[in-house]
């Protein structure tokens, strides 16, 4: 299991470090859908089944398609394939660099205990445990969630579709 | 059983590189990769703390939300960006600079 998640844990860092020096954007966003499959292979080594299939059905299933979506119409506005232009790469470089190191000092210096099997139970499954949850202690949480997707979409739908006259250009 | 400190040295290496992928492309939607790259991060560590505590399912609920509003932010994010585009045909961030006192 350890090698699985040296696997993806590698699967998700060289396609990270792929979106950083990706020269067309589409070309990130597929490196993104890659490091979300590596990310959801962590969840299922972790025993977070319900998350990694949540994530591979939100994100690899949805916010990549509508990522390139966004890069097709912007591209169509402008006419030409959509290269991205880098700035700041010391600065950008030194921040990321800090950031990590700062990170990782604080996390291998703390002691945060150990990982604990789940208890393996025969009449519940970690998924069945989670619906469970899901229906009673976070209810309340999940309808605010179904509340919240309501109102991104009929916002995402009026901002999108709103055609501006007085165009700056 | 995997060791806690392996999450947690790789989602600070993938919150690391979504933070200079925020600061250094020149396009607004790259700048939204690593938005996501960064919340993915956060979830790692969620999840890698449930692993000590695997009698109650708190932190990967708590991940579910988390992608659950991720995918509300790149929704609004994108619909704002494409708007942006529509009035001032251009997707670097530091060319949008209509409010900037000059």
């Amino acid at each position: 299991m350890i090698y699985a998640f040296y696997i993806f844990a590698f699967i998700a860092i060289a396609s990270a470090a792929g979106i950083l020096f990706a020269r067309r954007l589409f070309h990130a966003a597929l490196m993104l859908l890659v490091c979300f499959l590596g990310v959801a292979g962590i969840y299922a080594v972790s025993f977070a089944e319900w998350v990694a299939v949540t994530q591979i059905l939100v994100y690899a299933g949805g916010v990549v398609v509508i990522i390139i979506f966004g890069i097709m119409l912007t591209a169509r506005i402008t006419g030409r394939p959509t290269a991205v232009a880098n700035s700041r790469w010391f600065s950008g470089t030194l921040l990321g660099l800090g950031a990590m190191g700062f990170l990782i000092t604080l996390f291998v210096r703390g002691s945060f205990g150990n990982g604990v099997m789940p208890a393996s139970d025969a009449k519940f499954t970690m998924v069945n445990r989670f619906g469970i949850e899901l229906m009673t202690d976070y209810m309340l949480p999940f309808e605010g969630a179904g509340l919240l997707l309501l109102i991104t979409l009929v916002g995402a739908a009026v901002i999108a579709a709103t055609r501006n006259k007085n165009s700056i250009s | 059983m995997i060791p806690i400190e392996n999450y947690l040295v790789l989602s600070a290496t993938l919150f690391s590189i979504g933070l200079m992928i925020v600061v250094i492309k020149r396009n607004a939607i790259a700048v939204l990769l690593g938005l996501e790259l960064m919340l993915n991060a956060a979830n790692i560590n969620l999840v890698a703390f449930n692993l000590a505590h695997p009698e109650r399912l708190d932190g990967q609920m708590f991940a579910v939300f988390v992608i659950i509003v991720a995918a509300c932010e790149a929704a609004v994010g994108l619909a704002i960006i494409l708007q942006a585009y529509r009035v001032f045909h251009t997707a670097a961030p530091d060319s949008i600079s209509t409010l900037k006192e000059s």
